[in-house]
């Protein structure tokens, strides 16, 4: 069934410093990390104008797309894809087997650049959220916020 | 598979519509976008085909308020409904926290009816859920037509497990939202269980 995915102030500080710097690194437009389920992990760069929450599903959808595609053909998944636009272009990346890093650039930008400097990132947060696994997985791990909560406090979310 | 986020303080759960095809599924999730706040509330995604049948799923993310501190949000999911788009149906079921599953209500519809929700124990397993243990519900939707069938058959084949379950107008919104608290809520307690 998986690990349930917790983040943790550190690694989240760390991850989205690593988003940020790819930004800039890579002369990206935006940086998105997007849990192969469809949560949208950490978003860098002009987001204002981006619905990316609809960003996170859809990438989620298309990578999960893509890997049953990938299976039909005998492999295990496309860990790299590319959509070319007219002026933007989107590249994705797997990491760690668990999450999507999505970069969107201009055609000013030379794809080249872009592969090289997302290899270098996505190999430092494949790090990271080996490290947030453990974490999660170890019997000191925090307890759920939700551990404590009431029926009540249930019951008073739907109270409107 | 929930994501809680402890750094922005919010939890994120998903939630699937299951069903055959055409039983409303896409329909619910239209009404609950038409009837809730906008600030609450994300786009409605469609992927349709020209025909507006369901190809790959709807989305919709919801914001439900905060529970001791934490934004509770919400991703409602609709599969394709449609047999043939099964590996399609498989995949949206990855990381899911709840399911409700929507049965077409008409007599006409009972076998496929059935057949889905046989599809859906055996998506579930291939995922490693056990529909026995996932949080979910069952809506009868279309309880307006007149060739429905009786609630006690319909539970006799689609709810012999007594989950939370509600009778269901979809377009005008009979039983919608009732529908959603009830599988939220579910997810929640199981959240408190440390699931």
């Amino acid at each position: 069934m998986g690990t349930q995915l917790v983040m943790y102030d550190e690694e989240y500080n760390r991850i989205n410093a690593v988003c940020d710097r790819l930004t800039k690194d890579a002369n990206a437009k935006v940086v998105f990390l997007v849990d192969k389920n469809g949560q949208l992990i950490s978003a860098s760069g002009q987001t204002q104008n981006i619905d990316t929450t609809s960003l996170a599903s859809l990438t989620a959808g298309n990578v999960a797309a893509m890997g049953g595609l990938a299976k039909l053909i005998g492999e295990n998944e496309f860990p790299n894809q590319i959509h070319e636009g007219a002026r933007e272009s989107l590249y994705m990346t797997i990491v760690g087997s668990r999450v999507v890093l999505v970069v969107i650039f201009e055609s000013s930008t030379s794809l080249g650049l872009v592969r090289l400097r997302v290899k270098k990132a996505s190999d430092e947060l494949a790090k990271i959220f080996e490290a947030l696994l453990k974490k999660t997985e170890s019997p000191g791990g925090m307890a759920s916020p939700f551990a404590e909560i009431s029926d009540d406090d249930i019951d008073n979310l739907f109270s409107e | 598979m929930s994501f809680i986020n402890y750094s922005s303080r919010e939890i994120n759960c998903k939630i699937v519509y299951y069903g055959p095809g055409l039983c409303g599924k896409t329909t619910n999730l239209q009404y609950i976008y038409n009837k809730t706040n906008p600030e609450t509330k994300g786009k409605l995604i469609s992927l349709s085909t020209e025909t507006d049948r369901t190809l790959f799923f709807d989305f919709l993310p919801l914001s439900l308020g905060e529970i001791r501190g934490f934004k509770t949000r919400f991703h409602l999911y609709t599969v394709p409904g449609q047999v043939f788009y099964d590996a399609s149906r498989k995949l949206i079921l990855k990381g899911v926290d709840g399911v409700v599953f929507v049965a077409d209500s008409q007599v006409e519809r009972m076998e496929a009816n059935m057949e889905s929700y046989e599809n859906l124990k055996t998506n579930l397993a291939e995922q490693g859920y056990d529909l026995a243990k996932v949080p979910s519900v069952v809506q009868y939707n279309k309880r307006d037509l007149p060739n429905a069938v009786a609630v006690e058959e319909l539970r006799g084949v689609l709810n012999t497990r007594g989950v939370p379950e509600y009778q269901a107008v979809a377009p005008t919104g009979v039983g919608v939202f009732d529908t959603l608290k009830a599988v939220a809520k579910l997810v929640l307690t199981e959240l408190k269980k440390g699931g």
